[in-house]
């Protein structure tokens, strides 16, 4: 029989030599005239075992990671051709790997189990049965379906999806569109990448959902130039779902209409801000809007448009598949569903954990994170992004749930969790926030432009020495002024990591030369 | 005969031509352009700007916004190394003083000999795997000064091919 083995294909897999690995397995096989079926999966999210390779016994599957190309020899020797193989990188079964095992996989309930670009797949596994449902419904129906999930948008700001999907319903206009935000560009953040590179069609369908439902016929993914592999799969994956008729001028033979198509940012943070986003698809600088007019009334091209994140689009098929109620069954107060946290940075087990909200973080940390990579103590965690504030040990026993977040100050935004060990100088921590404001600000508001500069130099004459009394004092003004006055998020919160900073950690923002003695 | 190379105001007129129908269409002739030539060039500019009825400075405006796009040809190779706060968290500081020194340049430089062109990045989205680089389309993870010395030495090898 054909033993089915797996070396996953997305970015993080390859950049750590999937792709020889994949590469020296085929050799191998064809040498021995092993009978093998090597599948280039998407990733499962398990990232501290990438590259994972799996192998399909009669038990499940078994996983083996992290798989060197030196490994590789080995494993085969061992083998790993054979089936069930006795091997120092042998994690037991991937399903039983307490990191998998332990979450609440609902968006990403398929991540990582086959080919991303295989339409019978996607087919075998729930694909486009959220479609079929919402097919058969009134568009009224169907905005309702989303408000009754409870679904808060999930780049970050949390805004409710049906509320925004109900005003581009009632918008009167010849033309309207659907703009799916994958700039995923804080930093700590890698779930719309994943969603992409290892389940395209949830996207294109999550897509067509919203066209139907607000009646757009037109979509537009914004994606950064930064995912290169991200690019090449959804564009294939849309050309494959058009020949079978999910998407174009008639889907699934309801005479209904959804054109989709990618768009490629160009290396700019604040066209992760929906107006500067807009902008940007329009062929202009990416500067930030004022608002009113919304984007759902006047949105790209002055048209009524649904600005959503990759997540929020691909919690759709799940939503319309089982019910809204399945859905808002899971989460915590008005934080309903689930967020796919995303473990980065000084951690020992990082990836995807997708958990219903109430979690607290430092469960998410230990339990799955398992602690720092370096093994040292952990001392600081950026949860929300570059604009999320630094939590000190007292603050991580918070349930992760958007509004138990606002209260301390910080911000859930997109799942994003940080970690940092205590070699971290939070200093610099802090002086880094104004000099990314500087680099990405879009200019327009002054607060943001001269606010971010001045932030930095104010910074470096505290650590220098220079009158840091004074200076504080002055940072602190800087920071408000930047909160109240700048134009979008980028600006306004900015300060958060800063004053964090100041209020935690404030024996890290003392003088350089004071802190050496 | 070998026939000359079509000039580059000939490669311009042809992207833009192919592109320019499309609502919004900047962005996608800038990348199409970029794509193909390394680096948007200065005749491109006018003809951009006449394709779009937009004027030369509304153009030239979208370019300097964004860090993608470049105005002069990049050394074979670019390289750029993620600074943001994941792969901080992962040693990316130490690493970027190493590759600086290494290449002798700094950031928005090429290196003496042409090959590398040096960039910050502000994410790859390998914030797990950090500190993460990436080599033209090639995003690498875990890279140690030592794994870069070994990118570099591929980076820099020429394949040599014996008839």
């Amino acid at each position: 029989m054909t033993l089915q083995i797996f070396v996953p294909s997305d970015t993080t897999a390859c950049s750590l030599g999937a792709d020889a690995i994949a590469a020296a397995i085929e050799l191998a096989a064809a040498q021995s005239g092993a009978d093998i079926e090597l599948i280039r999966n998407g990733s499962r999210g398990l990232f501290w075992l990438e590259p994972m390779v799996e192998v399909e016994t009669p038990a499940g599957r078994v996983a083996y990671g992290p798989v060197e190309i030196s490994d590789v020899h080995g494993l085969l020797k061992a083998g790993l051709f054979d089936g069930n193989v006795e091997h120092p990188l042998c994690g037991g079964l991937t399903e039983e790997i307490p990191f998998l095992k332990n979450q609440q996989r609902v968006t990403f309930a398929r991540l990582g189990l086959g080919d991303p670009l295989s339409l019978e797949h996607y087919l075998a596994h729930d694909g486009f049965r959220g479609l079929q449902q919402a097919l058969s419904l009134r568009p009224a129906d169907m905005v309702q379906q989303v408000m009754d999930s409870g679904l808060r948008g999930r780049g970050g700001a949390a805004f409710p999806t049906g509320i925004k999907w109900k005003t581009v319903l009632d918008a009167e206009a010849d033309q309207k569109y659907i703009v799916c935000n994958a700039d995923e560009g804080d930093s700590g953040t890698f779930a719309d990448r994943l969603v992409m590179e290892c389940d395209p069609y949830m996207l294109i369908e999550g897509m067509v959902i919203a066209g139907l439902a607000v009646g757009a016929n037109q979509g537009y993914i914004y994606l950064r130039s930064e995912y290169p592999l991200a690019q090449r799969i959804m564009d294939e994956a849309i050309v494959r779902a058009r020949a079978a008729g999910y998407v174009g001028a008639n889907i699934c033979g309801s005479g209904r209409q959804f054109e989709l198509e990618v768009r490629l940012g160009a290396g700019a943070y604040i066209c992760g801000e929906e107006t500067a986003l807009l902008e940007s698809l329009e062929g202009k600088r990416g500067m930030v809007r004022a608002k009113p007019p919304l984007p759902a009334l006047k949105g790209l091209f002055a048209k009524p448009t649904v600005v959503n994140n990759v997540l929020s689009l691909a919690a759709l098929p799940f939503i319309f598949d089982k019910g809204a109620q399945a859905y808002a069954d899971l989460g915590m107060g008005r934080s309903r569903g689930t967020l796919p946290f995303q473990l980065a940075g000084n951690v020992r087990q990082g990836g995807l954990v997708e958990l219903a909200f109430g979690v607290s973080l430092r469960e998410l940390m230990e339990d799955f994170g398992g602690g720092t990579f370096t093994g040292r103590p952990l001392k600081a965690v950026q949860v929300g992004g570059p604009l999320g504030a630094y939590l000190p040990e007292s603050q991580w026993d918070t349930p992760l749930d958007y509004e138990a977040f606002a209260a301390i100050g910080a911000v859930l935004g997109h799942g994003g969790v940080v970690m940092f060990d205590d070699t971290v100088d939070m200093g610099e921590q802090a002086r880094f926030s104004m000099e990314f404001c500087v680099v990405e600000s879009c200019g327009k508001c002054t607060p943001c432009r001269i606010g971010s500069t001045r932030g930095v130099e104010v910074i470096d004459k505290i650590r220098s020495g220079q009158q840091p009394e004074a200076n504080l004092a002055l940072l602190d003004e800087l920071c408000t002024t930047m909160i109240d006055g700048s134009l979008c998020a980028m600006g306004g919160m900015t300060p958060f990591p800063v004053q964090s900073v100041m209020k935690y950690f404030a024996d890290d923002l003392r003088p350089l030369a004071d802190r050496e003695r | 005969m070998k026939s000359a190379p079509p000039s580059i105001a000939a490669v311009v007129e042809g992207l833009v031509a192919s592109l320019k129908h499309q609502p919004g269409a900047l962005l996608p002739i800038l990348h199409a352009l970029q794509d193909e030539l390394t680096y948007v060039p200065d005749e491109a500019i006018a003809i951009i700007a006449d394709a779009l009825n937009q004027t030369r400075a509304e153009i030239s405006g979208v370019i300097s916004f964004y860090h993608h796009f470049r105005r002069t040809p990049p050394g074979d190779h670019v390289l750029q190394i993620c600074r943001a706060e994941a792969c901080q968290a992962r040693g990316a500081k130490q690493l970027e003083s190493h590759i600086k020194q290494r290449l002798a340049i700094d950031y928005h430089q090429t290196s003496a000999d042409g090959r590398v062109s040096l960039e910050p990045v502000y994410c790859l989205g390998n914030c797990s795997c950090g500190p993460s680089i990436r080599i033209g389309d090639a995003i690498y993870g875990r890279v140690s000064p030592a794994r870069f010395e070994q990118l570099l030495d591929d980076m820099t090898t020429q394949v040599v091919e014996l008839v």
